[in-house]
C-alpha cells in the first residue's frame, strides 16, 4: 500500500474501507440489540449469537477483511494528512476560513483517533477476553459474554467513555458517509442530494442506537 | 473612513514575510478595495518607500488575476466575489484590515501580496485542451447536445484560475480547479474523446506541483468568486477511477 502515491487512489482505498466499516456498524449494532432483551433470556440468546459468530468460518473471514480495513483506514489516514499538512505550507496570521466549512468535515483526523482509542479499548476489554481470557460458562454452556458486557456497563465512566466515543463516531460518520461516495466519484446531482440525507440518518441512527445500549444496561441492570 | 491596515511584506521568497501596520485616513465608501491598495501605494512611493505589490488586471471580476487573504478569508468577507469586486463599503470606520498572500507550498510567494499561481497553467499544460483542431463552428444541428448538459459545462468552465479554493482548502487542494476543467471538456463531445488521458495527466500534475487531496469540506465552493460546484471535483474522481479500472 505504501507504494500507492497518487491520492486520489489513496482516498478511495479511504472510501472502501470506510464503506466497508459502515456496513459492519449496522450489523454489529443489530446483533448487540440483543443485549436488551430481558436478562435471562438475553443471557443466552446473546452468548450464544457470539459463540456462532466466533465459530462460523464466513463470518472469520469477512472479520479478517474487517481488521484489515481498520489498519488501513487508519494508515492511510495518517498518510494523507501528512501529506496535507506539507501541502498547506506556513499559516495566515489571521484566518477565519472556518466559516465555510462545517467543523466536523475539518476534524475527521481528530474524531477518527478517539474512534480508534476507542477501538483499542473496546478490543482489549471484550473481544480480547472473549478470544484469550478465562470467561465463565452460562447455563446453556457457552462463554458468558452477556455477563461480561453487563458488568462492564455498571461503571458509569465507562458508560460515559462510550457516549463520548459515540459522540465523535457520529460526527465521523456524518461527514464520512457522503464524502466517501464524492470520492468513488458520485457526482450526478439528484443522487448526491440522497446520499448527504441518508448520510445524516445513517449518523443520526448509528449514535442513537450505539448510544442506548451503555445507557440502559447501566440504567436497568 | 479611517482604515488600519495590517499588510503582509515580503521581500522575496527566500526572506520572511511579515504584517506591516499602515493608517489610512480619507478611504472612502464607495473605493474598491483594489483602489484603496492603490491610495495606499501612493502613499508609499511620495514617502519613498517600496509600494506592496499586489496582483491584478481586469478589475471586473473576470479574470482572475487579483486574489488576497483580506481578514482571513479569500477575496474577503463577501460570498462569492473577487478582491476587485470587493468594495470599502462592506467596511466600517476604525476598522482593522488584515491582508495577507494567498499561502501554500504550491504558490510560493513573490513579493508582499503576489503570488507565483503558475502551477495552474501547468497543470492546464498537463491536458487542459482539446488536442485536434476544431474547426470552424459546426452546422448546430449536427452536434446534438441537451441545453442542461451546455449549461453545466459552461458553469465548470467560468472558473477564473485566481486560486482562493487552494487557499481556503485546509490541505491546499488544487481539486476544485483541476476538476473544473476536466468536466467541463467531459461533459462536451470534443472534450469526451479525450477525457481518460486527460484526466490522468492532469491529476498526475496537480499532485507532482505538491497541492494536497480533497476531503470534501466543501469549503473551496463557498469561497469561489465563480461559485464553482464541488461536485465537479467528483466527476474528477469518476473519469480518474474510470480511466484506471479501464487501463
Amino acid at each position: 500500500m505504501w507504494f500507492i502515491k497518487n491520492a486520489i487512489t489513496r482516498k478511495n482505498l479511504m472510501a472502501i474501507t470506510g464503506l466497508f466499516l459502515c456496513f459492519f456498524l449496522i450489523i454489529h449494532l443489530l446483533g448487540n440489540l440483543q443485549l436488551l432483551m430481558p436478562p435471562d433470556e438475553g443471557r443466552l440468546q446473546y452468548n450464544l449469537y457470539s459463540d456462532f459468530l466466533s465459530n462460523n468460518i464466513l463470518v472469520k473471514l469477512i472479520s479478517y477483511v474487517l481488521y484489515a480495513s481498520i489498519l488501513a483506514h487508519t494508515i492511510d489516514s495518517i498518510y494523507l494528512s501528512i501529506k496535507a499538512k506539507k501541502a498547506s505550507g506556513s499559516s495566515y496570521v489571521l484566518d477565519k476560513r472556518n466559516r465555510a466549512s462545517k467543523w466536523y468535515s475539518r476534524q475527521m483526523m481528530l474524531l477518527g483517533t478517539i474512534v480508534f482509542a476507542f477501538l483499542v479499548i473496546h478490543f482489549k476489554d471484550f473481544w480480547f477476553i472473549y478470544k484469550f481470557g478465562a470467561l465463565p460458562m452460562d447455563s446453556a454452556g457457552n462463554k458468558d459474554l452477556y455477563g461480561l458486557v453487563v458488568a462492564a456497563f455498571q461503571d458509569l465512566w465507562y458508560v460515559i467513555l462510550y457516549a463520548i466515543a459515540i459522540l465523535a463516531l457520529g460526527f465521523h460518520l456524518l461527514h464520512g458517509f457522503f464524502s466517501a461516495f464524492r470520492t468513488i466519484g458520485l457526482y450526478n446531482p439528484k443522487y448526491n442530494r440522497l446520499v448527504k440525507s441518508v448520510g445524516v440518518i445513517f449518523a443520526v441512527a448509528m449514535t442513537i442506537g450505539y448510544f442506548i445500549i451503555p445507557f440502559y444496561i447501566y440504567l436497568n441492570l | 473612513m479611517k482604515i488600519d491596515l495590517k499588510v503582509w511584506r515580503q521581500k522575496n521568497q527566500n526572506t520572511k514575510g511579515h504584517l506591516e501596520s499602515y493608517i489610512l485616513d480619507e478611504v472612502d465608501a464607495e473605493m474598491s478595495f483594489l483602489e484603496m491598495l492603490d491610495m495606499l501605494n501612493l502613499k508609499l512611493a511620495k514617502r519613498g518607500e517600496r509600494p506592496v505589490e499586489f496582483d491584478h488586471d481586469c478589475r471586473e471580476g473576470i479574470c482572475g488575476q487579483c486574489g488576497v487573504m483580506i481578514n482571513g478569508i479569500a477575496h474577503g468577507p463577501l460570498k462569492n466575489t473577487t478582491t476587485c469586486q470587493l468594495h470599502m463599503r462592506s467596511f466600517k470606520d476604525g476598522d482593522t484590515i488584515y491582508v495577507e498572500p494567498f499561502k501554500a507550498k504550491a504558490f510560493p510567494v513573490i513579493r508582499d501580496l503576489k503570488v507565483d499561481r503558475s502551477a495552474f497553467d501547468d497543470i492546464i499544460a498537463a491536458g487542459g485542451y482539446i488536442s485536434v483542431n476544431t474547426g470552424q463552428a459546426p452546422e448546430a444541428n449536427s452536434i446534438l447536445i441537451s441545453h442542461d448538459e451546455a449549461e453545466s459545462a459552461f458553469d465548470s468552465a467560468a472558473c477564473i484560475g485566481c486560486g482562493a479554493c487552494v487557499a481556503t482548502c485546509k490541505n491546499a487542494s488544487a481539486a476544485l480547479f483541476t476538476s473544473s476543467k476536466i468536466s467541463q471538456l467531459a461533459k462536451l463531445p470534443q472534450g469526451k474523446k479525450e477525457s481518460s488521458k486527460r484526466t490522468v495527466n492532469m491529476v498526475n500534475r496537480m499532485e507532482d506541483l505538491g497541492f494536497g487531496h480533497c476531503t470534501n469540506t466543501e469549503a473551496c465552493q463557498v469561497e469561489c468568486p465563480q461559485d464553482i460546484s464541488v461536485l465537479n471535483i467528483a466527476q474528477m474522481n469518476y473519469e480518474y477511477n474510470k480511466a484506471k479500472l479501464k487501463k
